[in-house]
């Protein structure tokens, strides 16, 4: 289950970067850029509490 | 000054931070990797989106910014890793408690409250940063660069509404936001990066060839904004280094360094640096000038991200307020004998609250961020006298607490007389630490001579 949230959250940082690099080339709107950085967002936050983070220094 | 009875103050701080008296254990410390993922986190925050964006405004020229950045951001990291980890390791003690040993509880105790104050306006300015981007929606009018006080009813209320729920949130707990914060910051750092990279277009760069040109044609012209200062290579480089004076060369890192195996671990500062101090400011940078010299962070964060971009803000201001309240309400703590945390907590919300409502404080960030590690550098200095200098003379470390002093005057002489100096210096405040910190040093050094010396609490030959 961990690996599968790990590969989740991997993804959802490959939404927020790569959509910019299209729209710098573009390849893609403005717009297209933001809703899938929204996506991104949303499928982040909803992975990555459960597996990162989780220890922290003293 | 002594005293062998016990005091209400002395008391009150000791019990405070009774969970770390000791020093850390073996078996406590930490590899790396921790210190790497602390720095890389702690330092890709809400400030980031008003710093790049500063510089700008103060027409910093492209190589200027470049090269100060990398000069200044690896003076920090040095800073770190040869001034602040070497004592860390061998200490391994808190600031609070090293501090207590140097110069006695009483200067301790100034020492506390002046940096809960610098706390609590580091958070406002972090209110500010988020209401920035909470007001979009409502159409507030955004405080302009030259704003000082408040520019709008709905400033205010959104200020307020945020200062409220920050200021819950603090009091409900540290340990899960904590956490929070942590999951955050790899998010955020690419936010910053995609909102830059996806406006470049906007300035009419469309290859990376192109990028150098319109860095300096459009982005650091060299050219300030009407009504600011101009900025240079120097500025740049002073403020990369000093912007967390208090951490590196003021010893706060001790409390965080003294978990480290190694005092090499002092050099995992770099990842926070070249990720939020160079990467990041040069990111914002780049969103200020596509908004046509905008400051104001939700706006350009919107301009490159969309929704996505106006979260970021909130997320990066209340990630970077709420620890930052928790340990204003800790230091406060000390002044308000029998308050409970959350009712410390709520005052120092409450400051914080009324600091956010200036614009002021997020328009002049840099020199805000310049005079909060100005002030408490000169303790960072003090400790630096007494660990590698004193003993070299035949003087004692941690003399207070040998000689069973509460109040140390060569530290608290140092402390106020160097700042005095500085501020007395026909210089700019980013420039005033470097002789600060050689004044301090000097002056500890030389009281701590005549007062040990003349001294007959213990003889000078047991260091």
């Amino acid at each position: 289950m961990k690996k599968i949230l790990i590969l989740l959250s991997f993804l959802a940082l490959c939404l927020t970067i790569i959509p910019a690099f299209f729209v710098f080339y573009g390849a893609a709107s403005w717009n297209t850029h933001s809703t899938i950085m929204f996506a991104g967002m949303v499928i982040w936050f909803a992975t990555a509490p459960f597996w990162l983070g989780k220890k922290k220094n003293g | 000054m002594s005293a062998p009875e016990k005091n209400s103050v002395t008391e009150r701080l000791d019990a405070l931070y009774e969970f770390d008296r000791e020093p850390v254990t073996q078996d406590k410390l930490q590899g790396a990797g921790s210190f790497i993922g602390m720095y890389a986190g702690e330092h890709v925050a809400g400030t980031e989106f008003v710093i790049g964006p500063l510089f700008v405004a103060h027409g910093v020229a492209a190589i200027d910014l470049f090269l100060g950045l990398l000069v200044g951001n690896i003076l920090a990291v040095l800073s770190w890793a040869f001034l602040c980890a070497p004592i860390a390791v061998r200490t391994r003690l808190t600031l609070y408690w090293l501090l207590r040993k140097i110069t006695g509880p009483y200067l301790t105790f100034v020492y506390s409250i002046v940096n809960a104050l610098m706390f609590c306006f580091l958070a406002g300015a972090m209110i500010s940063v988020s209401a920035t981007a909470i007001g979009l929606p409502f159409h507030m009018p955004m405080p302009q660069l030259t704003d000082l006080y408040p520019t709008s009813v709905s400033w205010v209320v959104i200020v307020l509404v945020i200062g409220a729920l920050f200021t819950s949130l603090a009091i409900l707990g540290f340990e899960k936001l904590a956490h929070f914060a942590a999951v955050c910051s790899p998010w955020m750092f690419l936010v910053f990066v995609a909102a830059a990279v996806a406006v470049l277009p906007t300035l009419g760069c469309n290859s990376f060839g192109d990028f150098w040109r319109v860095a300096n044609e459009k982005i650091w012209t060299g050219v300030p904004l009407a009504g600011q200062s101009k900025f240079t290579f120097w500025h740049v480089m002073f403020f990369a280094w000093f912007c967390n004076m208090a951490m590196h060369i003021g010893m706060s890192d001790l409390s965080v360094l003294r978990y480290a195996k190694k005092w090499q671990y002092g050099f995992a500062s770099a990842f926070g640096m070249f990720l939020g101090h160079y990467t990041a400011w040069i990111a914002s940078g780049i969103l200020c000038a596509a908004a046509l010299g905008s400051v104001a962070p939700g706006p350009i964060a919107y301009l490159g991200a969309g929704v996505a971009g106006v979260v970021c803000v909130v997320l990066a201001g209340w990630t970077t307020a709420n620890p930052t309240l928790y340990r204003a309400g800790l230091a406060l703590q000390v002044a308000t004998p029998n308050w409970k945390r959350w009712k410390v907590t709520l005052a120092a919300g409450m400051v914080t609250t009324t600091a956010a409502l200036f614009p002021a404080l997020v328009m002049r960030l840099l020199d805000f961020v310049a005079l909060y590690g100005l002030l408490l550098m000169p303790m960072g200095a003090v400790i630096f006298a007494d660990y590698w200098i004193l003993p070299k003379l035949g003087l004692k470390r941690n003399y207070a607490e040998l000689a069973g002093l509460l109040f140390s005057w060569p530290a608290a002489a140092a402390w106020g007389i160097s700042l005095l100096v500085v501020f007395m210096l026909p210089i700019e405040i980013f420039f005033k630490g470097l002789p600060g910190w050689f004044i301090s040093v000097f002056l500890y050094t030389v009281l701590s001579l005549l007062i040990q010396k003349k001294s007959s609490v213990i003889p000078a030959s047991e260091a």
